[in-house]
Protein backbone atom coordinates (compact mmCIF):
# COMPACT_ATOMS: atom_id res chain seq x y z
CA UNK A 1 0.00 0.00 0.00
CA UNK A 2 1.35 3.31 -0.82
CA UNK A 3 0.22 5.66 1.83
CA UNK A 4 0.77 9.55 1.61
CA UNK A 5 1.78 11.02 4.99
CA UNK A 6 1.89 14.68 5.88
CA UNK A 7 4.75 15.96 8.17
CA UNK A 8 5.24 19.43 10.17
CA UNK A 9 7.51 21.80 9.21
CA UNK A 10 10.73 21.00 11.32
CA UNK A 11 10.27 17.35 10.12
CA UNK A 12 10.35 18.17 6.43
CA UNK A 13 13.66 20.36 7.13
CA UNK A 14 15.42 17.65 8.99
CA UNK A 15 14.03 14.66 6.58
CA UNK A 16 14.84 17.15 3.33
CA UNK A 17 11.21 16.20 1.93
CA UNK A 18 8.34 18.24 0.71
CA UNK A 19 5.27 18.51 2.83
CA UNK A 20 4.00 15.21 2.19
CA UNK A 21 6.02 11.80 1.52
CA UNK A 22 4.62 8.29 0.36
CA UNK A 23 5.70 5.57 1.94
CA UNK A 24 4.91 1.91 1.18
CA UNK A 25 3.71 0.11 3.83
CA UNK A 26 3.11 -4.17 4.25
CA UNK A 27 -0.02 -5.78 5.46
CA UNK A 28 -2.43 -3.81 7.94
CA UNK A 29 -2.19 0.12 7.72
CA UNK A 30 -1.97 1.52 11.47
CA UNK A 31 -0.61 3.70 13.23
CA UNK A 32 2.05 1.85 13.85
CA UNK A 33 2.60 -0.23 10.54
CA UNK A 34 2.72 3.94 9.08
CA UNK A 35 5.17 5.12 11.71
CA UNK A 36 7.55 1.58 11.23
CA UNK A 37 7.96 2.94 7.12
CA UNK A 38 8.18 6.27 7.37
CA UNK A 39 11.25 5.42 10.17
CA UNK A 40 12.55 3.08 7.70
CA UNK A 41 12.22 5.21 4.63
CA UNK A 42 13.81 8.28 6.80
CA UNK A 43 15.65 7.40 9.79
CA UNK A 44 16.28 10.73 10.81
CA UNK A 45 12.66 10.71 12.44
CA UNK A 46 13.48 8.56 14.69
CA UNK A 47 12.94 9.62 18.08
CA UNK A 48 11.25 12.50 16.75
CA UNK A 49 7.78 11.53 16.49
CA UNK A 50 7.45 8.78 19.21
CA UNK A 51 9.89 7.21 22.18
CA UNK A 52 12.58 4.82 20.67
CA UNK A 53 12.16 2.24 23.44
CA UNK A 54 8.58 2.26 24.32
CA UNK A 55 6.84 3.75 20.64
CA UNK A 56 5.03 6.02 22.72
CA UNK A 57 3.82 9.12 21.42
CA UNK A 58 5.72 12.38 21.95
CA UNK A 59 3.41 14.82 24.21
CA UNK A 60 3.23 17.47 21.34
CA UNK A 61 2.70 15.24 18.82
CA UNK A 62 -0.89 14.35 17.17
CA UNK A 63 -2.52 12.19 14.99
CA UNK A 64 -5.18 13.50 12.55
CA UNK A 65 -6.44 11.31 9.44
CA UNK A 66 -9.89 12.14 7.57
CA UNK A 67 -11.00 15.13 9.72
CA UNK A 68 -10.77 12.88 12.84
CA UNK A 69 -8.27 13.00 15.91
CA UNK A 70 -6.23 9.46 15.86
CA UNK A 71 -4.09 10.42 18.94
CA UNK A 72 -5.19 7.94 21.21
CA UNK A 73 -6.57 5.40 19.24
CA UNK A 74 -4.25 2.22 19.96
CA UNK A 75 -1.47 1.87 17.18
CA UNK A 76 -2.83 -1.34 15.63
CA UNK A 77 -6.15 0.36 15.03
CA UNK A 78 -6.72 -0.17 11.42
CA UNK A 79 -6.81 3.37 9.77
CA UNK A 80 -9.49 4.36 7.52
CA UNK A 81 -9.58 2.90 3.49
CA UNK A 82 -9.35 6.48 2.70
CA UNK A 83 -5.63 6.65 4.41
CA UNK A 84 -4.91 2.94 3.18
CA UNK A 85 -5.34 3.54 -1.07
CA UNK A 86 -3.90 6.89 -0.75
CA UNK A 87 -6.82 9.38 -1.51
CA UNK A 88 -6.37 11.05 2.05
CA UNK A 89 -2.90 11.85 4.10
CA UNK A 90 -2.24 10.40 7.36
CA UNK A 91 -0.75 13.92 9.49
CA UNK A 92 1.76 14.15 11.97
CA UNK A 93 1.33 17.60 13.53
CA UNK A 94 3.15 19.39 16.13
CA UNK A 95 0.81 20.47 18.90
CA UNK A 96 -0.43 24.43 19.03
CA UNK A 97 1.56 25.86 21.07
CA UNK A 98 3.34 28.96 21.67
CA UNK A 99 7.44 29.46 22.26
CA UNK B 1 46.68 34.58 9.95
CA UNK B 2 44.70 33.69 13.10
CA UNK B 3 41.21 33.65 13.32
CA UNK B 4 38.13 32.82 15.81
CA UNK B 5 34.93 30.91 15.67
CA UNK B 6 32.17 31.24 18.00
CA UNK B 7 29.81 29.14 18.45
CA UNK B 8 26.84 30.73 19.58
CA UNK B 9 23.73 28.44 20.68
CA UNK B 10 19.99 30.34 21.17
CA UNK B 11 16.97 29.04 21.47
CA UNK B 12 15.94 29.46 18.16
CA UNK B 13 19.04 28.16 16.06
CA UNK B 14 22.82 28.33 16.17
CA UNK B 15 24.73 30.70 14.92
CA UNK B 16 28.65 30.71 13.92
CA UNK B 17 30.71 34.51 14.39
CA UNK B 18 33.57 34.62 12.77
CA UNK B 19 36.67 36.91 12.53
CA UNK B 20 40.20 37.35 11.54
CA UNK B 21 42.74 37.76 14.74
CA UNK B 22 41.96 41.36 15.19
CA UNK B 23 38.43 40.79 16.28
CA UNK B 24 37.38 43.78 14.94
CA UNK B 25 35.13 42.37 12.13
CA UNK B 26 32.29 39.76 13.05
CA UNK B 27 30.76 37.58 10.27
CA UNK B 28 27.61 36.23 11.52
CA UNK B 29 26.40 32.89 10.00
CA UNK B 30 22.90 31.35 10.45
CA UNK B 31 20.38 30.64 11.89
CA UNK B 32 21.39 26.79 11.80
CA UNK B 33 18.70 24.59 12.56
CA UNK B 34 16.17 27.65 13.03
CA UNK B 35 13.47 27.08 15.47
CA UNK B 36 15.18 24.54 17.40
CA UNK B 37 16.91 24.88 21.05
CA UNK B 38 20.56 24.87 20.73
CA UNK B 39 21.93 24.13 24.11
CA UNK B 40 25.19 23.22 22.98
CA UNK B 41 27.91 23.25 19.94
CA UNK B 42 31.07 22.79 20.89
CA UNK B 43 34.55 22.10 18.62
CA UNK B 44 36.74 18.67 19.10
CA UNK B 45 40.48 20.15 19.93
CA UNK B 46 41.89 17.14 17.73
CA UNK B 47 39.87 18.18 14.69
CA UNK B 48 38.78 22.22 15.03
CA UNK B 49 36.64 21.55 12.17
CA UNK B 50 34.42 18.84 13.24
CA UNK B 51 31.77 20.27 15.47
CA UNK B 52 28.73 18.66 17.42
CA UNK B 53 25.57 20.40 18.17
CA UNK B 54 22.76 19.79 20.77
CA UNK B 55 19.96 20.44 18.76
CA UNK B 56 16.16 19.64 20.32
CA UNK B 57 12.63 20.57 21.10
CA UNK B 58 9.82 20.02 23.48
CA UNK B 59 7.94 18.87 20.11
CA UNK B 60 10.34 16.40 18.45
CA UNK B 61 12.58 15.74 20.96
CA UNK B 62 16.53 15.43 20.91
CA UNK B 63 18.93 15.85 18.06
CA UNK B 64 22.19 15.51 17.44
CA UNK B 65 24.14 16.87 14.55
CA UNK B 66 28.00 16.80 13.58
CA UNK B 67 30.06 19.12 10.88
CA UNK B 68 33.26 18.08 9.47
CA UNK B 69 33.59 21.53 7.70
CA UNK B 70 33.74 24.18 10.70
CA UNK B 71 29.44 24.31 10.73
CA UNK B 72 29.30 24.83 6.96
CA UNK B 73 27.44 21.83 6.49
CA UNK B 74 25.67 19.35 9.08
CA UNK B 75 24.87 15.84 9.51
CA UNK B 76 22.54 14.28 11.96
CA UNK B 77 24.03 11.53 13.87
CA UNK B 78 22.42 9.02 16.57
CA UNK B 79 19.94 10.62 18.79
CA UNK B 80 18.95 7.73 20.99
CA UNK B 81 20.05 7.84 24.53
CA UNK B 82 18.59 5.47 26.37
CA UNK B 83 19.50 4.69 30.09
CA UNK B 84 21.56 1.62 31.33
CA UNK B 85 19.38 -1.16 32.71
CA UNK B 86 16.06 0.49 34.70
CA UNK B 87 16.55 3.50 35.59
CA UNK B 88 14.82 3.93 38.81
CA UNK B 89 13.85 7.38 40.15
CA UNK B 90 15.25 10.05 41.75
CA UNK B 91 13.22 13.31 43.82
CA UNK B 92 10.71 15.44 42.14
CA UNK B 93 10.53 19.01 42.91
CA UNK B 94 7.88 17.89 45.63
CA UNK B 95 10.72 15.23 47.07
CA UNK B 96 8.27 12.23 45.89
CA UNK B 97 10.39 9.88 44.06
CA UNK B 98 10.44 10.42 39.85
CA UNK B 99 11.30 8.08 36.88
CA UNK B 100 14.58 8.77 35.10
CA UNK B 101 13.59 10.11 31.85
CA UNK B 102 15.98 11.24 29.25
CA UNK B 103 14.46 15.23 28.30
CA UNK B 104 17.56 16.80 26.43
CA UNK B 105 21.16 17.13 25.82
CA UNK B 106 22.76 19.80 28.00
CA UNK B 107 26.55 20.02 27.21
CA UNK B 108 28.52 17.93 24.82
CA UNK B 109 32.51 17.47 25.47
CA UNK B 110 34.51 16.25 22.74
CA UNK B 111 37.84 14.35 23.51
CA UNK B 112 40.97 16.61 23.81
CA UNK B 113 42.46 13.93 21.37
CA UNK B 114 40.38 11.75 19.87
CA UNK B 115 37.05 13.65 17.34
CA UNK B 116 34.72 10.59 17.24
CA UNK B 117 34.72 10.70 21.55
CA UNK B 118 32.57 12.94 23.09
CA UNK B 119 30.98 13.10 26.26
CA UNK B 120 26.92 13.86 26.53
CA UNK B 121 25.76 15.61 29.97
CA UNK B 122 22.30 15.50 29.83
CA UNK B 123 18.55 15.99 31.74
CA UNK B 124 17.49 13.78 33.67
CA UNK B 125 20.97 13.70 34.92
CA UNK B 126 23.75 11.09 33.40
CA UNK B 127 26.49 10.97 30.97
CA UNK B 128 26.54 9.96 27.56
CA UNK B 129 29.17 8.89 25.74
CA UNK B 130 30.15 7.91 21.84
CA UNK B 131 33.07 6.92 20.70
CA UNK B 132 32.70 6.73 16.85
CA UNK B 133 31.78 10.10 16.00
CA UNK B 134 27.74 9.92 17.42
CA UNK B 135 26.90 6.87 15.20
CA UNK B 136 25.89 5.32 19.22
CA UNK B 137 25.53 6.68 22.53
CA UNK B 138 26.24 4.50 25.80
CA UNK B 139 25.47 5.64 29.15
CA UNK B 140 28.40 5.74 31.54
CA UNK B 141 25.92 4.38 34.34
CA UNK B 142 28.29 4.27 37.39
CA UNK B 143 27.10 8.39 37.76
CA UNK B 144 23.66 7.75 38.03
CA UNK B 145 24.12 4.99 40.05
CA UNK B 146 26.40 6.80 42.43
CA UNK B 147 24.84 6.13 45.90
CA UNK B 148 23.04 9.04 46.18
CA UNK B 149 21.32 8.73 43.07
CA UNK B 150 17.81 8.29 43.95
CA UNK B 151 17.98 11.74 46.29
CA UNK B 152 19.34 14.13 43.39
CA UNK B 153 16.79 16.93 42.57
CA UNK B 154 16.43 19.05 40.06
CA UNK B 155 16.76 22.70 39.48
CA UNK B 156 14.43 25.49 38.53
CA UNK B 157 16.40 24.35 34.78
CA UNK B 158 16.07 20.41 35.41
CA UNK B 159 17.92 17.86 36.56
CA UNK B 160 20.51 18.44 34.37
CA UNK B 161 24.29 17.60 33.91
CA UNK B 162 25.53 20.63 32.41
CA UNK B 163 29.33 20.95 33.29
CA UNK B 164 31.78 18.40 31.69
CA UNK B 165 35.21 19.09 32.52
CA UNK B 166 38.50 16.54 31.22
CA UNK B 167 41.65 16.82 33.04
CA UNK B 168 44.61 17.40 30.26
CA UNK B 169 47.45 15.96 31.99
CA UNK B 170 44.98 12.51 32.80
CA UNK B 171 42.10 11.97 30.48
CA UNK B 172 40.45 9.40 33.36
CA UNK B 173 39.99 11.94 35.36
CA UNK B 174 36.60 14.01 34.46
CA UNK B 175 34.73 16.76 36.76
CA UNK B 176 30.95 17.06 35.91
CA UNK B 177 28.46 18.78 37.64
CA UNK B 178 24.53 18.53 38.03
CA UNK B 179 22.03 21.14 39.24
CA UNK B 180 20.96 20.59 41.95
CA UNK B 181 23.24 17.43 43.20
CA UNK B 182 26.55 18.98 43.10
CA UNK B 183 30.37 18.29 41.60
CA UNK B 184 31.05 14.69 40.80
CA UNK B 185 34.58 13.37 40.01
CA UNK B 186 35.76 10.02 38.28
CA UNK B 187 39.54 9.23 38.31
CA UNK B 188 38.35 6.07 36.08
CA UNK B 189 37.13 7.14 32.73
CA UNK B 190 33.89 7.08 34.07
CA UNK B 191 33.27 3.66 35.90
CA UNK B 192 33.37 5.43 39.38
CA UNK B 193 32.56 8.41 40.65
CA UNK B 194 32.72 10.36 43.47
CA UNK B 195 30.70 13.51 45.19
CA UNK B 196 33.13 16.09 45.69
CA UNK B 197 31.01 18.86 47.57
CA UNK B 198 32.47 19.17 50.77
CA UNK B 199 32.56 22.94 51.74
CA UNK B 200 29.81 23.83 49.67
CA UNK B 201 26.89 25.10 51.81
CA UNK B 202 23.57 25.35 50.57
CA UNK B 203 20.66 27.23 52.39
CA UNK B 204 18.20 25.28 49.99
CA UNK B 205 18.48 21.51 51.42
CA UNK B 206 17.70 20.11 54.90
CA UNK B 207 21.50 19.75 55.91
CA UNK B 208 23.43 22.90 54.70
CA UNK B 209 26.61 20.50 53.75
CA UNK B 210 25.33 17.61 52.83
CA UNK B 211 27.05 15.44 50.76
CA UNK B 212 24.66 15.68 47.67
CA UNK B 213 21.88 18.22 47.16
CA UNK B 214 24.11 21.62 46.03
CA UNK B 215 23.09 23.47 42.80
CA UNK B 216 26.64 23.83 40.99
CA UNK B 217 25.64 26.70 38.29
CA UNK B 218 29.24 25.89 36.42
CA UNK B 219 32.98 24.93 37.16
CA UNK B 220 35.98 25.92 34.86
CA UNK B 221 39.47 25.08 34.78
CA UNK B 222 42.19 26.50 33.68
CA UNK B 223 44.42 23.63 31.46
CA UNK B 224 47.16 24.19 33.07
CA UNK B 225 46.07 24.09 36.47
CA UNK B 226 43.48 20.69 36.85
CA UNK B 227 43.69 21.05 40.27
CA UNK B 228 42.46 24.29 41.15
CA UNK B 229 38.60 25.05 39.81
CA UNK B 230 36.01 27.45 40.03
CA UNK B 231 32.91 27.44 40.43
CA UNK B 232 29.34 29.55 40.08
CA UNK B 233 26.85 27.95 42.97
CA UNK B 234 23.27 28.78 43.07
CA UNK B 235 24.40 31.44 45.55
CA UNK B 236 28.38 31.38 46.39
CA UNK B 237 31.91 31.44 44.50
CA UNK B 238 33.88 29.06 45.34
CA UNK B 239 37.10 27.31 44.73
CA UNK B 240 39.17 24.11 44.79
CA UNK B 241 43.17 23.56 44.74
CA UNK B 242 42.96 20.05 45.53
CA UNK B 243 40.60 18.54 42.70
CA UNK B 244 37.34 18.83 44.32
CA UNK B 245 38.20 17.31 47.73
CA UNK B 246 37.47 20.70 49.52
CA UNK B 247 36.32 23.96 48.53
CA UNK B 248 36.65 27.50 49.81
CA UNK B 249 34.45 30.44 49.31
CA UNK B 250 35.70 33.50 46.74
CA UNK B 251 33.15 35.51 46.50
CA UNK B 252 34.40 38.05 48.26
CA UNK B 253 33.70 42.07 47.36
CA UNK B 254 31.17 40.51 44.39
CA UNK B 255 28.14 43.10 44.96
CA UNK B 256 25.90 39.34 44.57
CA UNK B 257 27.41 36.07 44.79
CA UNK B 258 24.81 34.97 42.86
CA UNK B 259 25.32 33.81 38.66
CA UNK B 260 25.51 31.34 36.54
CA UNK B 261 28.98 31.76 34.30
CA UNK B 262 32.36 31.59 35.56
CA UNK B 263 35.45 31.55 33.56
CA UNK B 264 39.18 31.21 33.56
CA UNK B 265 41.53 33.78 31.49
CA UNK B 266 43.77 31.56 28.36
CA UNK B 267 46.93 32.53 30.04
CA UNK B 268 46.48 34.16 33.34
CA UNK B 269 45.02 30.86 36.07
CA UNK B 270 44.39 33.35 38.90
CA UNK B 271 42.14 35.29 36.65
CA UNK B 272 38.56 34.68 36.65
CA UNK B 273 35.19 36.04 35.42
CA UNK B 274 31.95 36.06 36.53
CA UNK B 275 28.59 37.96 35.85
CA UNK B 276 26.83 38.85 38.98
CA UNK B 277 23.20 38.08 38.85
CA UNK B 278 20.70 40.17 41.44
CA UNK B 279 18.83 36.82 43.35
CA UNK B 280 17.52 33.43 42.51
CA UNK B 281 14.46 34.97 41.66
CA UNK B 282 15.27 37.77 39.66
CA UNK B 283 17.71 37.02 37.40
CA UNK B 284 18.89 39.56 35.81
CA UNK B 285 22.06 42.11 37.11
CA UNK B 286 21.52 44.39 39.90
CA UNK B 287 20.50 47.78 39.29
CA UNK B 288 19.99 47.58 35.58
CA UNK B 289 23.73 47.56 35.28
CA UNK B 290 25.44 44.50 32.98
CA UNK B 291 28.55 44.24 34.67
CA UNK B 292 31.59 41.24 34.31
CA UNK B 293 33.91 41.00 37.22
CA UNK B 294 37.19 39.65 37.07
CA UNK B 295 39.33 38.51 39.76
CA UNK B 296 43.09 38.51 39.14
CA UNK B 297 43.90 36.92 42.79
CA UNK B 298 42.10 34.08 41.93
CA UNK B 299 38.79 35.15 43.62
CA UNK B 300 38.06 37.28 47.00
CA UNK B 301 39.10 40.79 45.39
CA UNK B 302 36.94 41.58 41.93
CA UNK B 303 36.99 44.51 40.29
CA UNK B 304 33.54 45.31 37.90
CA UNK B 305 34.33 45.44 34.30
CA UNK B 306 32.04 47.67 32.59
CA UNK B 307 33.30 49.61 29.70
CA UNK B 308 31.06 49.06 26.47
CA UNK B 309 28.51 47.33 28.48
CA UNK B 310 24.64 48.95 29.32
CA UNK B 311 24.93 50.97 32.41
CA UNK B 312 20.85 51.38 32.47
CA UNK B 313 18.01 49.14 32.36
CA UNK B 314 19.77 46.30 31.37
CA UNK B 315 18.05 43.40 32.84
CA UNK B 316 19.01 40.33 31.10
CA UNK B 317 21.17 37.24 32.57
CA UNK B 318 23.73 35.14 31.22
CA UNK B 319 23.37 31.91 31.60
CA UNK B 320 25.63 29.02 32.41
CA UNK B 321 27.37 27.83 29.25
CA UNK B 322 27.30 31.47 27.44
CA UNK B 323 31.23 32.92 28.18
CA UNK B 324 33.58 31.57 27.01
CA UNK B 325 37.63 32.54 26.12
CA UNK B 326 39.62 32.72 23.28
CA UNK B 327 43.60 31.79 23.45
CA UNK B 328 44.98 34.93 21.48
CA UNK B 329 47.75 36.43 22.94
CA UNK B 330 45.54 39.47 24.07
CA UNK B 331 43.12 37.62 25.39
CA UNK B 332 39.41 37.24 23.92
CA UNK B 333 36.57 36.79 26.16
CA UNK B 334 32.78 36.59 24.75
CA UNK B 335 29.30 36.01 26.32
CA UNK B 336 25.87 35.92 25.06
CA UNK B 337 22.50 37.23 27.43
CA UNK B 338 19.18 36.19 27.15
CA UNK B 339 18.45 39.24 25.22
CA UNK B 340 20.34 38.36 22.51
CA UNK B 341 23.39 40.05 22.42
CA UNK B 342 26.53 38.71 22.26
CA UNK B 343 29.22 40.82 23.73
CA UNK B 344 33.06 40.54 23.35
CA UNK B 345 36.39 42.27 24.62
CA UNK B 346 39.79 41.66 23.09
CA UNK B 347 41.63 42.78 26.14
CA UNK B 348 40.67 40.22 28.62
CA UNK B 349 37.95 42.40 29.87
CA UNK B 350 39.32 46.21 30.27
CA UNK B 351 36.57 46.88 27.46
CA UNK B 352 33.42 45.69 25.65
CA UNK B 353 31.81 45.97 22.54
CA UNK B 354 28.69 44.02 20.78
CA UNK B 355 29.27 41.66 18.12
CA UNK B 356 25.61 40.30 17.54
CA UNK B 357 22.96 42.46 19.17
CA UNK B 358 19.52 40.69 17.50
CA UNK B 359 19.76 37.31 18.14
CA UNK B 360 17.35 34.71 19.93
CA UNK B 361 18.02 34.41 23.67
CA UNK B 362 21.58 32.74 23.94
CA UNK B 363 22.15 29.43 25.38
CA UNK B 364 25.81 28.80 25.10
CA UNK B 365 29.25 30.41 23.85
CA UNK B 366 32.15 28.64 22.98
CA UNK B 367 35.58 30.46 21.21
CA UNK B 368 37.59 28.61 19.26
CA UNK B 369 41.09 30.13 17.87
CA UNK B 370 42.01 28.91 14.97
CA UNK B 371 45.24 29.45 13.96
Amino acid sequence: MSVRVELPAHLRTLARVGSEVSIEVSGAVTVRSVLDALERDYPVLRGTIRDHLTHKRRPFIRFFACESDLSLDPPDTSLPDAIACGKEPFLVVGALAGG
Amino acid sequence: MSEVRLLVGTRKGAFILTSDGKRNHWDIAGPHFGGWEMYHLKASPADPDRLYASQSTGWFGQLIQRSKDGGKTWEPVDNKFVYDGVPGTHQWYDGTPHPWEFKRAWHLEPSPTDPDTVYAGVEDAAMFRTTDGGKSWHELPGLRNHGTGSQWQPGAGGLCLHTILIDPSDPQRIFIAISAAGAFRTDDGGTTWKAINQGLRSGHIPDPAAETGHCVHHIAMHLSRPNTLFMQKHWDVMRTDDRGDSWHEVSGNLPTDFGFVIDVHAHEPETIYVVPIKSDSEHYPPDGKLRVYRSRSGGNEWEALTKGLPQSDCYVNVLRDAMSVDALDSCGVYFGTTGGQVFASTDAGDSWKPIAEHLPAVLSVEAQTLR
